[in-house]
């Protein structure tokens, strides 16, 4: 007798009460909580935030704690709330050079105003399994500067710029698309294709900026600068007339410092990728900034030959994790309508096949 | 029904853009409209365009029906209506006839619709050039220049190398005599009916385009005159209800490989156990039921 595949909704409920227990793990540990996720596993709280496009840690953290750690799962969880959200307003573009750096270097002088700055980095930690935070952890305290680190630090660029040695990008006031609310269309503008990298997964960014340094679309880039810290976000409010601080967002910044040999029109210059991510994010911003400048090459009348990271379509297309992650693990639904239709053709074809076999055998 | 949401889930503003492109596709069948397609709270490649279209259409008195293959119980299927029911708290329905809106993902039902139904599909790939042209910029253009020889030459090649066109679902088709349009991942078996009296309208959530087939539009399945359009279908009848003109799945029934062949339309098989059709495997419902 036929089974049908009754029971869909109850094998759901069911499946849902089973995802929340394993969630939850072995009750005789201790449960996790959000702050705890929020502080301790920051730097997973700001990936979620920085691919969500949302800049909020608590309900990023919850999120971690929701999906069991899977970060594309939080990510998705982030962006269907917040597409939800009323926008009341689009702030003042942050003034980066402002920023309250934690963490500020340059690769490409030695010193600059404003000084070099690691801050909180695993750079030049030796990647050794530290056990003493296996059995209970403890409490580190770092040593406080006598050095006046509120300086302003201003952007190394700006001291090329000086010279006019490196490429001056083009100001406008005009209010860019935003890549959630119009559907994407190509050519893209370079504000769009900032966006979509700045919420695009860091895994493909780390793969295409990598691409591009082992010769697929060859830019050769210097970290000219890459800062951490907190900004301001300044939003006009109409009755004022006058703009007003509503919150300090922490932002990683890379400005990549590339050569470029000068063109029919420009004479040689350096030029410049950037990237922008939420939180503290620098693998991000610099794989950002990587493709980026490698996505630039017909504004700079450079070649194409056709490598991955130089194609705007393919790279904006593909970055996004969610509809990737989507897509990819759509094939696992039904899909057996379908696999009938390509039964009966396989079969339809091999008795073809068959029999004009057999036929031509047969004539033998 | 939940009010932390908008009725049917998405804000006013957005449905408003939905029905804007819906407009817009209905004005130009075949045509793919470019939507801002929102993220939705299931995974793109689960149905998020026709779910944002069945939000953009559906009004409190609706009666929506979902299916997956065919099926009102297949889990998605049963996911999504649960999703209409918490946010909207419509009507819904496993039978074909008294569903206003029926959202369907690679079927359409057996039974002919009305022209007081909306058939919304779940589409992945809307362009049907896709697999030929990967490039986005390359097929718009193709498609503004009404330039389809690459997929005519796609046909041919198929007919030399298998002596039929090798196409079993997801089959192109020219609509109203002007845009080749991908109906969706549905067997061919449905391309017929495809020219029907309901609106037929196609959401692509992940790819944002939305387009749209009127009633009675002439719909033509891609063929040559000396190899035209067959739309195949098992040569067994139902096993359930004996039907010899539904769609059929193929079951496994047992280790040595038996297999069984049900139709494919859930409601259209009770339809007709109902009426009394039994299948060579079947028995009358109400002892199915016991």
């Amino acid at each position: 007798m036929y089974v049908a595949v009754k029971g869909g909704e109850k094998a759901i409920d069911n499946a849902h009460a089973w995802l929340g227990e394993m969630r939850r793990g072995d009750t005789e540990v201790a449960e996790l909580t959000v702050a705890q996720i929020r502080n301790q596993m920051a730097l997973a709280v700001d990936r979620v935030m920085a691919e969500g496009s949302l800049f909020d840690p608590d309900l990023a953290a919850l999120a971690i704690k929701q999906s069991r750690g899977d970060l594309i799962e939080a990510i998705f969880l982030i962006r269907a709330y917040r597409t939800t959200l009323p926008r009341f307003g689009a702030s003042a573009p942050i003034k980066t050079e402002n920023m309250a750096c934690m963490r500020r270097i340059s690769a490409t002088f030695k010193d600059a105003p404003g000084g070099q700055v690691l801050g909180p980095t695993f750079d030049y930690t030796h990647r050794l399994l530290d056990f003493k935070l296996a059995a209970e952890g403890g409490v580190e305290t770092a040593p406080k500067s006598e050095a006046d680190t509120d300086e302003f630090k201003p952007h190394i660029t700006s001291f090329l710029n000086q010279e006019g040695l490196i490429q001056q990008e083009p100001t406008s006031d005009a209010r860019p698309s935003d890549l959630t609310r119009e559907p994407m269309e190509l050519p893209a503008s370079r504000a769009l294709r900032l966006q979509a990298l700045a919420r695009g997964d860091e895994g493909f960014l780390l793969g295409m900026g990598y691409s591009t340094q082992r010769g697929y679309g060859r830019n050769h880039a210097f970290v000219g600068e890459l800062r951490i810290g907190d900004v301001a976000v300044e939003l006009d409010i109409p009755e004022l007339g006058f703009a007003i601080e509503i919150a300090d967002i922490e932002v990683s910044e890379c400005e990549t410092v590339n050569q470029f040999a000068g063109s029919k029109t420009e004479p040689p210059q350096f030029t410049r990728g950037y990237g922008l991510v939420f939180g503290q994010s620098e693998r991000k911003a610099i794989s950002m900034a990587l493709v980026d400048r490698a996505l630039r090459w017909k504004e700079l009348g450079e070649d194409n030959p056709g490598t991955p990271a130089q194609d705007e379509e393919f790279v904006l297309y593909h970055c996004d994790n969610i509809q990737a992650t989507g897509f990819v693990e759509h094939i696992k639904l039904p899909h057996y309508v379908d696999f009938q239709a390509e039964l009966e053709l396989v079969r339809t074809l091999r008795k073809e096949a068959t029999e004009a076999n057999a036929a031509k055998e047969a004539a033998q | 029904m939940s009010t932390e949401y908008n009725f049917a889930y998405l804000d006013e503003q957005t449905k408003r853009m939905i029905r804007r492109a819906l407009l817009k596709g209905v004005a130009i069948p075949g045509y793919q409209v470019p939507f801002a397609s929102r993220e939705m709270p299931m995974p793109y490649g689960w149905g998020t365009g026709g779910v944002q279209v069945t939000a953009a259409c559906l009004k409190p008195d609706d009666t929506l029906k979902v299916i997956d293959q065919g099926a009102d119980d297949t889990t998605n299927a049963v996911s999504i209506r649960k999703f209409f029911e918490k946010t909207a708290a419509v009507a819904v329905s496993e039978k074909t006839e008294e569903s206003t809106v029926i959202q369907t993902r690679h079927r359409i039902p057996e039974q002919d619709l009305t022209e007081d139904q909306i058939l919304v599909y779940q589409v992945p790939i809307p362009e049907p050039l896709r697999f030929l042209e990967p490039r986005e910029t390359e097929t718009r253009k193709m498609h503004a220049l009404e330039e389809y020889g690459l997929m005519h030459v796609k046909l041919y090649e198929d007919i030399a190398r298998h002596g039929r066109i090798a196409t079993s679902y997801a089959y192109p088709v020219k609509v109203e005599g002007r845009y080749v349009m991908d109906p969706s991942p549905i067997p061919k078996f449905d391309n017929p009916k495809m020219e029907m009296a309901a609106l037929q309208l196609f959401g692509a959530g992940r790819e944002q385009r939305i387009y749209a087939v009127p009633p009675y539009t002439k719909v033509v399945s891609l063929d040559f005159e000396d190899h035209p359009f067959e739309k195949g279908g098992a040569p067994q009848a139902c096993g359930l209800c004996d039907a010899h003109d539904a769609y059929l799945d193929e079951v496994i029934m047992d280790d040595a490989g038996t297999r069984m062949f049900v139709c494919s339309d859930t409601d259209y098989c009770r339809m007709r156990r109902e009426a009394g059709h039994i299948g060579e495997m079947g028995v009358p419902l109400a002892e199915d039921a016991a």
